[in-house]
């Protein structure tokens, strides 16, 4: 049992699982939207994008949550506007402005190649890559994201659920939805370090996939979503640690394990004759 | 402004290549008063629901101009057929989406709760509000709508084709609930359909549409022959039973009512009657 227990007593293993929960809860809660909406394509381009920004960051010596920050929020708003007009579809949209991110990021750092090592991390996840100033920062995002969610919680359901029955309404929708694709980035942002962009979107449907499987009203959902990235978060970082892994890897396993297992439950209670609402 | 919507030379169409776009709708007036109950009749494809969608704010015209009472909150319920009824909401979830928050939180008041069960007890589909809003029939589920409307404050209900795959007792109830609402509350009703005997028939003012406005007025002076034949395309007869106006196909499907048919009494036109034995 004490070599359960081993790695908490390093400060780089506390540091990275604190990250692992908070980012893995903020996926969940964000997922919510990413899933129901459709968005699933987005969360994984803005991962593409998020690093790009983050492999032009470094080269011009920018930290990471500036650099990856400010491109992220700025691709996720430009694929939001440019698909509301409708002349393309947002998948076309996604499908250009992510992956040109992040082939900047990797002419950037072709050509001038500095950092690469940390860069690495950001795209497959580290335990050894969080820092205490990490944990600090998706705590702050983590809180900023939960208070923006529930201080616009119905207008966010209303505009999810039904956009053009809200706006006659008189909720502003095209805020809301640029309010989505914010939320969205600043979760791939806080999620990368210790996932990896490449497995981003894993933590963004995976949660609120498997919550969907075993209810059928919004707020369990968003809830429930939220407390299974959270806690795939934490056990995925553990398995990484004691199975020598890479935290993405983990973490996505694990969380297609829960996903697999929510689905047999659903099956199982599908197949009773009168089964009971959730 | 007096009135809750007006629409000055409307003309609408969908975008494509300029000479392969589609006019949708031209040169249309229409004014929705406060309180009004409104049909707007026509065939498949001649414009009703670009025209709802204008009103509502979900479409912008193409020329002509679509004027809001400011601040008008509208409640939509819009075709079965486009809702997503696999998502995760509750009955109390949708009725209270439209609704400003009581309070800065996600969760309902007890206040909210008490007035959602007292409206869904009205609209006669008590106890529901935990039930999936996928698991109720089409009426109960159009109640749920018009439950939203009523909660968040609606002066205009806007329905488009409300009774299209509904049984005849339904239809029925639903015509009741609509004139209840518009007397008991003040909602103005603006409804789309090509149900003329069932629906418009029982309204007090038609706007027949295809393309353009061919007439508006009450039953009697738009269920005539020549404008349902200048509207729908085909010869049609109007004939009088009951007290209603009776729309039939072609001079000769008629015979068998023709010793109960007579001449349509203007004032005999109230929605609150809904459907006589025929």
């Amino acid at each position: 049992m004490s070599g359960f227990w081993e790695p908490f007593g390093f400060e780089f293993f506390r540091n990275g699982l604190t990250v692992a929960v908070l980012a893995g809860a903020l996926c969940g809660l964000v997922g919510t939207f990413v899933v129901l909406r459709g968005m699933s394509y987005l969360g994984h381009g803005l991962s593409h994008a998020v690093f790009g920004g983050a492999a032009l960051g470094s080269v011009v010596g920018v930290g990471y949550y500036v650099a990856a920050g400010v491109w992220g929020l700025a691709s996720a708003l430009v694929i939001g506007r440019v698909a509301r007009r409708g002349v393309l579809r947002a998948d076309a949209v996604i499908g250009v402005v992510t992956t040109a991110s992040f082939a900047a990021g990797v002419a950037a750092l072709s050509r001038w190649g500095q950092a690469r090592r940390g860069l690495d991390a950001v795209l497959f996840g580290s335990i050894l890559g969080v820092s205490r100033a990490d944990v600090i920062a998706v705590g702050i995002i983590a809180v900023g994201v939960v208070v923006v969610v529930a201080a616009t919680y119905r207008a966010l359901l209303f505009a999810t659920f039904d956009p053009e029955v809200a706006r006659a309404a008189g909720a502003r929708v095209d805020r809301l939805d640029d309010l989505t694709m914010v939320l969205l980035a600043l979760a791939v942002l806080g999620t990368m370090r210790v996932i990896g962009a490449v497995l981003v979107s894993a933590a963004l449907v995976v949660p609120a996939a498997t919550t969907r499987l075993l209810t059928d009203r919004f707020g369990p959902m968003l809830v429930g979503s939220t407390i299974v990235g959270a806690l795939v978060g934490g056990l995925g970082m553990l398995a990484s640690y004691h199975l020598d892994v890479p935290p993405g890897a983990a973490i996505t396993l694990l969380g297609a394990a829960v996903f697999v297992g929510a689905t047999v439950a659903r099956s199982v209670a599908d197949s009773r004759p009168n089964r009971p609402q959730t | 402004m007096s009135a809750l919507v007006e629409l000055a030379g409307v003309v609408h169409r969908y975008p494509g290549a300029p000479a392969a776009a589609v006019t949708v709708l031209e040169d249309v007036d229409l004014i929705v008063e406060p309180g009004a109950f409104t049909g707007i009749v026509g065939p498949s494809g001649s414009g009703k629901t670009t025209l709802l969608r204008l009103v509502t704010g979900a479409l912008e015209p193409v020329a002509g101009s679509v004027a809001r009472r400011e601040g008008l909150r509208i409640g939509y319920v819009p075709q079965v057929e486009t809702v997503d009824w696999s998502f995760p909401v509750s009955v109390g979830e949708v009725a209270l989406m439209g609704r400003p928050p009581a309070h800065r939180w996600p969760w309902s008041t007890p206040a909210e709760k008490r007035a959602v069960a007292d409206v869904l007890q009205r609209l006669g589909i008590p106890g529901l509000e935990r039930r999936h809003i996928g698991d109720l029939s089409g009426g109960q589920q159009q109640r749920v709508f018009v439950a939203r409307a009523l909660l968040s404050g609606a002066e205009l209900l806007v329905l488009d084709e409300p009774t299209s795959g509904v049984d005849v007792r339904t239809r029925h109830d639903l015509l009741h609930l609509l004139a209840d609402v518009n007397r008991t509350d003040g909602m103005a009703v603006l409804l789309s359909t090509h149900d003329l005997n069932g629906l418009a028939a029982h309204l007090p003012h038609l706007v027949a549409l295809n393309r353009r406005v061919i007439a508006a007025g009450p039953p009697s002076e738009v269920f005539v022959p020549s404008v349902l034949e200048a509207t729908f395309g085909a010869p049609m007869e109007v004939l009088v039973h009951g007290g209603l106006p009776l729309v039939v196909d072609g001079p000769g499907s008629a015979h068998p009512l023709h010793t109960h048919a007579h001449a349509l009494p203007p004032h005999d036109l109230d929605p609150t009657r809904a459907e006589r034995p025929r």
